[in-house]
C-alpha cells in the first residue's frame, strides 16, 4: 500500500513504516497520526489540529514505537524509515495509556454534559466512550473553578470543562496573530486566561468555539440555544464581505441559531472571522413582509399583482429614461436580472452597482482590467508570492480572510507584504509587513513615482520580482489617479494585480454586468461582437440593446432619470447619499427592491419585498473571481428574488427576461463566460497636485461598525475596536495634543470628539473610523479620506 | 330427535348467558374500583424543587431519548431576576406530543435531574391535535404548600449543589422567596 497523492513523488521521498502490521509507503516527514488517519485508523486526539503547529498537550494519541521505550504522542512524531508502528488496534500498551490519559482528563472534568454546549457533538464524549473506562474510579473532590467567565462579550469560558490541550491559545497566536488567550498555571490550576485589561477582542475569535474540543469556549450568541440533532445545516457563502468564506448555517426550525466556518481548502480553510459567524440576526429585524404602495403620500400595503401593475406602469411612463442602482450586496444571478432587465425591457444602460465612493476612473479600471476576468490572482497565489503590495487596504478590516493567507505566507513561506497606507495597522505587524507611509490622497504619487527611472522605491523593486502581487482595495476609487498609476504599476512591473472590493456581491456585479458600458463577462457595451453574443442569448436584435454606454455613479443617474430602480443601496455607504437621497425624494417614480425597512424604501413610490440570502440560493463572486454558490437556508419571511420580481415586472411590461430562477439564471452566465476579445484601455488619469499644508483625514471601515447587517448583535458589537482618533506623536506634539486626551476633528460641515491615540501613521494625517458609534466621517464631518480637517485639543465649545 | 334450528340454538347461547356473572365494567362510573398499577406509565410531569424552583434544565435529553420524537425542550439562561430553576440554564419551551408518545419511559430514564417522572393519569383523549400537544404549563407539577411559583432567586445562601443534594426543603419563611429576590435587589 503506497500513500502518496499522486505519482509526482519520487522514490526518495517516500519512507516503508509498518501500522499495525500493515506495511505502507508514506511521504518523509507525515505525522504518524496522519499516515494512521489515511489507512482508516482514527486515533483519539485533542491538542492535534491539522492547520495548527503540533504541542503534543493533551497525549491522548499515544501509541507504540518498536524499540522506543515508552508509548509517544502520534501528533508529534514524523515518520522514519523501517518505523514500526502500533496503534490502540494492536497494541494494548497504547491503548491501556490511552485509557490512562483519558481517566485524568475526566478526573477534573465536571459532569456537566446536560448543561454543555457541545453536548452531542463533543470529541471528549466520543473519545470517552471509544478509549475510556465505563465507570469512574475517583472518590475525591473534583476541582470546581467560577464558571463561565466573559473573556470577551461574546465569548464564554467555562474552565472546569478545559482539557488545556492549546488548540485556542494556538489558534490565537499562530493564525489570527491575536496572542491575548495564554495556558495561566500549572498542575490541575491549569487553565486559559485572559489579561485583566485585554479581553478577547480578536476578530477571529470565534473559531476558537470551533475548535475547542470540549466545551469550554462557548459563545453568549448560541449558548443553550439548540443541540446538534436539532440542526438542519446548509452549506451557505458568507454575506459580509468579499473573501467569499465557506459556511455551515445550522437552522433550527426555521431560525437560524449559529454559523460555522467551512471546510474550503482554496478560500477559507477552515476559518472564518466573527462578523460572518456571528452577525445573522439581522435576517429577522425590521423585514418588510408584503409589497408597498404609495397612497396620498403614504405607504400602505398592497398585493403582488397591484403593486407590480404600479410599478410596471411607472416605469413605462418614463419611456427608457430610468436609471438602475443595485449596490454591491446582490447575488451575482440578481445582479445579471438587473443588467439584462436594464438593457432588455428598460432600453437603458444607465446602471452602476457602486453605492459608495466611485468614479469614472474606477469603472474605466474595472472594465479594462477586472470584469469577466478569469481566476486571480487567487488565494494560492498569495501564498506562494514572493511580494504582495497592498494600496488602499486593509485586509484585517477589508477582506480577513486575506489577512490570514497573507500572515500565513509572510510566517510559513516568506512572502514579503507591503503596504502603502497612511498608518502602520496592526493588522500589518502581524503579517510583519513593511509599511510604506503615504499621506491619504498620495496614492496615486506614491505609485507614480515608485514607476520613474532610477527611483529606489524598494516596493517598486519587490514588484518586479517574479510571481509578485498588486492587491488594491475599492477606496482607491476615491483617489483620482490611484487607480491609473496601479494599472500602469502592474504593467511595467509584471506584477499581478488584484482588486478587493468590501461587499460580498461587488465582483459578482461588474462580472455580470450591472455598470454601464458593460455587458455581461466583461463585454464591453459598444462591441459589435460583444453585442451579437449578448443578443442572441438575450432573444433580442442587437441594435435593441442601448447605443451608448449610459451615466454613471448613483447620483447622476438619479438625477437624469425620470423613474429609478433602487435595489440594496444603503445611502450611508455613499459619500454623496444626501445628493442621493434629495435626487430619488424630487418628482421621480421611485422602485424599491428590498429586504430590510430603510431610508431609501421610506421614500420610494414601490416597495417590493425580497429574500434575504438566508432564505434563497445564489452565488456570490469572491474577489478572486471564484463563484461561490450557496443553497436556501430558510424559509423565513419570502422566497421571492430579486430576479424573481424582475422577470414579473417584464411580464407585466410586456416584455420577457425569463423566469429568473437562479438554475436558469446561473446556465446562462454559464454560456456567456468570459469575454476574450478587446476591452477598454485602462485610464490613465493623472495624480491631482500635492495639496499644499493642512491635516490630512485618513478613514476606512472597521470590520466590526454600524453596518446595517451587524444590527441587533451587541455581543458581536462589543468585541469591536474602540472609536478613537489616531496620529503619529509628532504630528500630535506639533498641535500641543497628547495621547488619550479628547480632541476635536472639524471641518466646514461639522465636527467630532473623541479620544487620541499615538501609533505610526503618516505625517499631517489623523486616522477616523469611516462608520463606528459615535463617528461617522460622512454624516459627521461631510468629509471622504484625503480631505483637509482641522484638530484640536478638547471636547466641543 | 329432529334438530331445532340454528337461529334458535343461537338464541339459547344468549339466554345462557343472561343469568351468568357480568365480568365487564363501567367506564368511567366505576373507574376509581381499579386505579392504575403505581408504576403505571401515564401523562408526564415536570417537578419542582421544594420551593417552587423548576428542576428541568432544558438539556434535551428526553428529547434525545425519545423514540417517537415526542419532545421538544428549548433552553435558556437563567438571569437575574429571571431565574426558573437552579443553575445557569432551564427549559424555557417544553412540549409533549400525545399523538406521537408511546408511553416508553426512555425520557424519564434520560433524565439527569428527575425532572420527568410519569403520572398515572392515562386519560389523554380529545377531539383535535393541538390540544394534545401538551405545554410546559400543562405539564408543570402544581404548586404545593411551601413553594412559591418561579420566576424567584435561589433559597439566600444555597447554591445549586444544595438543591442536588437535597438541601432545600422550602422557601424561606421569610414570606415568599419572591419577596427575598426583592429585598436582595
Ligand atoms: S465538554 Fe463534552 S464531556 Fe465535557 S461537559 Fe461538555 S459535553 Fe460533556
Ligand atoms: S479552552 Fe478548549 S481549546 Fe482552549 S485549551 Fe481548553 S480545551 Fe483546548
Ligand atoms: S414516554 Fe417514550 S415516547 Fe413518550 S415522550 Fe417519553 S420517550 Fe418519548
Ligand atoms: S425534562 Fe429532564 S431531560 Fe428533559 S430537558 Fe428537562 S432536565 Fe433535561
Ligand atoms: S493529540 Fe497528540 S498529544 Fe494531543
Amino acid at each position: 500500500m503506497t500513500i502518496a497523492s499522486g505519482s509526482e513523488q519520487t522514490q526518495t521521498d517516500l519512507v516503508d513504516v509498518v501500522v499495525d502490521d500493515i506495511n505502507v509507503r508514506v511521504p518523509k516527514g507525515t505525522l504518524v497520526i496522519r499516515v494512521a488517519e489515511q489507512m482508516g485508523v482514527e486515533i483519539p486526539r485533542f491538542c492535534d489540529h491539522p492547520l495548527l503547529d503540533p504541542v503534543a498537550a493533551c497525549r491522548m494519541c499515544l501509541i507504540e514505537i518498536d524499540g522506543v521505550p515508552k508509548p509517544q504522542p502520534a501528533c508529534a512524531i514524523t515518520v522514519a524509515d523501517g518505523m514500526k508502528i502500533r496503534t490502540q488496534r494492536t497494541s494494548p500498551v497504547a491503548e491501556k495509556a490511552q485509557s490512562g490519559v483519558m481517566e485524568f482528563l475526566l478526573l477534573n472534568h465536571p459532569l456537566d454534559c446536560p448543561i454543555c454546549d457541545k453536548g452531542g457533538e463533543c470529541p471528549l464524549q466520543n473519545q470517552a466512550m471509544s478509549s475510556g473506562r465505563g465507570e469512574t474510579r475517583f472518590e475525591g473532590k473534583k476541582r470546581t473553578f467560577e464558571k463561565p467567565i466573559a473573556i470577551s462579550s461574546q465569548i464564554l469560558l467555562d474552565r472546569e470543562r478545559c482539557v488545556s490541550c492549546a488548540r485556542c491559545t494556538r489558534f490565537a497566536d499562530q493564525i489570527a496573530g491575536d496572542p491575548m488567550l495564554e495556558l495561566l498555571e500549572r498542575g490541575a490550576q491549569q487553565q486559559v486566561g485572559v489579561a485583566d485589561d485585554a479581553p478577547f477582542n480578536s476578530y477571529f475569535s470565534g473559531n476558537t468555539i470551533q475548535i475547542c474540543p470540549v466545551g469550554a469556549l462557548t459563545s453568549t450568541l448560541y449558548r443553550f440555544r439548540s443541540r446538534p440533532f436539532d440542526l438542519v445545516s446548509t452549506p451557505t457563502t458568507c454575506e459580509h464581505c468579499a473573501s467569499g468564506c465557506s459556511l455551515r448555517t445550522d437552522v433550527r426550525r426555521g431560525e437560524v441559531t449559529r454559523r460555522l466556518a467551512w471546510d474550503d481548502p482554496e478560500v477559507n480553510e477552515e476559518w472564518n472571522c466573527d462578523k460572518g459567524r456571528f452577525a445573522f440576526r439581522y435576517i429577522r429585524q425590521d423585514r418588510i413582509e408584503s409589497p408597498l404602495v404609495r397612497e396620498d403620500g403614504r405607504l400602505r400595503p398592497a398585493s403582488w399583482p397591484e403593486a407590480l401593475d404600479i410599478a410596471a406602469r411607472g416605469l413605462a411612463a418614463a419611456q427608457g429614461r430610468v436609471g438602475v442602482l443595485t449596490g454591491g450586496r446582490l447575488t451575482a444571478e440578481d445582479a445579471y436580472s438587473y443588467a439584462k432587465f436594464a438593457r432588455v425591457a428598460l432600453r437603458t444602460d444607465d446602471i452602476d452597482f457602486r453605492a459608495r465612493m466611485a468614479s469614472d476612473e474606477e469603472a474605466q479600471f474595472l472594465a479594462a482590467l477586472v470584469a469577466g476576468q478569469p481566476l486571480g490572482p487567487t488565494y494560492a497565489d498569495l501564498d506562494a508570492a514572493s511580494n504582495v503590495v497592498l494600496v488602499g487596504f486593509e485586509p484585517e478590516d477589508e477582506s480577513p480572510i486575506v489577512l490570514l493567507r497573507l500572515r500565513r505566507a509572510a510566517l510559513k513561506a516568506n512572502t514579503r507584504v507591503w503596504s502603502i497606507s497612511a498608518s502602520l495597522t496592526g493588522g500589518l505587524a502581524k503579517m510583519q509587513g513593511t509599511w510604506v507611509p503615504c499621506q491619504p490622497g498620495a496614492e496615486a504619487q506614491v505609485m507614480d513615482d515608485a514607476q520613474k527611472d532610477g527611483s529606489d522605491d524598494a516596493f517598486g523593486a519587490a514588484l518586479r520580482t517574479p510571481g509578485a502581487v498588486l492587491l488594491v482595495g475599492e477606496r482607491l476609487a476615491g483617489i483620482p489617479g490611484a487607480l491609473s498609476a496601479a494599472a500602469a504599476l502592474a504593467r511595467n512591473t509584471g506584477a499581478r494585480l488584484g482588486w478587493v472590493p468590501r461587499r460580498a456581491g461587488e465582483r459578482g456585479a461588474l462580472d455580470a454586468g450591472a455598470l454601464s458600458g458593460l455587458l455581461p463577462g466583461g463585454r464591453p457595451l459598444t462591441d459589435p461582437a460583444a453585442r451579437r453574443e449578448v443578443s442572441d442569448l438575450w432573444g433580442v436584435q442587437a441594435d435593441e440593446l442601448p447605443r451608448y454606454a449610459g451615466r454613471r455613479g448613483s447620483v447622476p443617474i438619479a438625477q437624469s432619470a425620470d423613474a429609478v430602480i433602487v435595489a440594496g443601496v444603503d445611502p450611508v455607504d455613499d459619500p454623496q447619499g444626501e445628493q442621493l437621497m434629495a435626487a430619488l425624494a424630487g418628482d421621480r417614480f421611485v422602485l424599491s427592491l428590498e429586504t430590510h425597512h430603510g431610508p431609501i424604501s421610506e421614500l420610494a413610490d414601490v416597495v417590493l419585498p425580497v429574500a434575504v440570502d438566508a432564505e434563497r440560493a445564489g452565488t456570490y463572486v469572491d474577489w478572486e473571481g471564484r463563484s461561490r454558490s450557496f443553497g436556501t437556508a430558510i424559509s423565513g419571511v419570502t422566497t421571492v428574488t430579486d430576479s424573481r420580481v424582475l422577470a414579473m415586472l417584464a411580464d407585466a411590461m410586456d416584455e420577457s427576461i425569463g423566469r429568473g430562477d437562479v438554475m436558469e439564471l446561473r446556465a446562462e452566465l454559464a454560456t456567456l463566460g468570459h469575454w476574450t476579445g478587446d476591452r477598454m484601455s485602462a485610464p490613465d488619469v493623472r495624480p491631482a497636485p500635492p495639496a499644499a499644508g493642512g491635516l490630512r483625514l485618513a478613514s476606512w471601515r472597521l470590520l466590526l461598525d454600524l453596518g446595517r447587517m451587524q444590527q441587533g448583535e451587541p455581543h458581536l458589537a462589543g468585541t469591536a475596536r474602540p472609536t478613537e482618533a489616531v496620529m503619529s506623536a509628532a504630528t500630535a506634539a506639533s498641535r500641543g495634543l497628547t495621547e488619550g486626551s479628547l480632541v476635536t476633528v472639524s471641518t466646514p460641515d461639522g465636527s467630532l470628539t473623541l479620544p487620541l491615540r499615538l501609533d505610526e501613521v503618516a505625517h499631517d494625517t489623523v486616522w477616523l473610523p469611516m462608520h463606528s458609534p459615535g463617528c461617522s466621517i460622512v454624516q459627521d464631518l461631510g468629509a471622504v479620506p484625503g480631505d483637509v480637517v482641522e484638530v484640536v485639543p478638547g471636547g466641543p465649545r | 330427535m329432529p334438530e331445532l334450528p340454528t337461529a334458535v340454538r343461537g338464541f339459547g347461547v344468549t339466554f345462557r348467558t343472561m343469568f351468568k356473572r357480568v365480568v365487564t365494567e363501567q367506564y368511567p362510573e366505576a373507574a376509581a374500583k381499579y386505579p392504575p398499577k403505581p408504576r403505571f406509565h401515564g401523562r408526564h410531569q415536570l417537578n419542582r424543587w421544594a420551593d417552587g424552583l423548576e428542576k428541568c434544565i432544558g438539556c434535551e435529553l428526553c428529547a434525545w431519548a425519545c423514540p417517537a420524537d415526542a419532545i421538544f425542550v428549548e433552553g435558556a439562561d437563567n438571569s437575574e431576576g429571571g431565574r426558573f430553576s437552579p443553575g445557569e440554564r432551564y427549559g424555557r419551551v417544553y412540549q409533549i406530543n400525545y399523538l406521537r408518545c408511546i408511553f416508553c419511559g426512555l425520557c424519564i430514564e434520560a433524565c439527569p435531574t428527575r425532572a420527568l417522572t410519569m403520572t398515572n393519569e392515562f386519560e389523554l383523549a380529545d377531539n383535535n391535535r393541538t390540544d394534545l400537544i401538551f405545554t410546559k404549563e400543562d405539564l408543570l407539577a402544581p404548586l404545593q404548600a411551601g413553594m412559591v411559583l418561579p420566576p424567584h432567586d435561589m433559597v439566600p445562601g444555597f447554591t445549586e449543589k444544595d438543591y442536588y443534594a437535597g438541601k432545600v426543603i422550602g422557601a424561606t419563611d421569610t414570606g415568599s422567596a419572591t419577596d427575598t429576590a426583592k429585598e436582595s435587589t
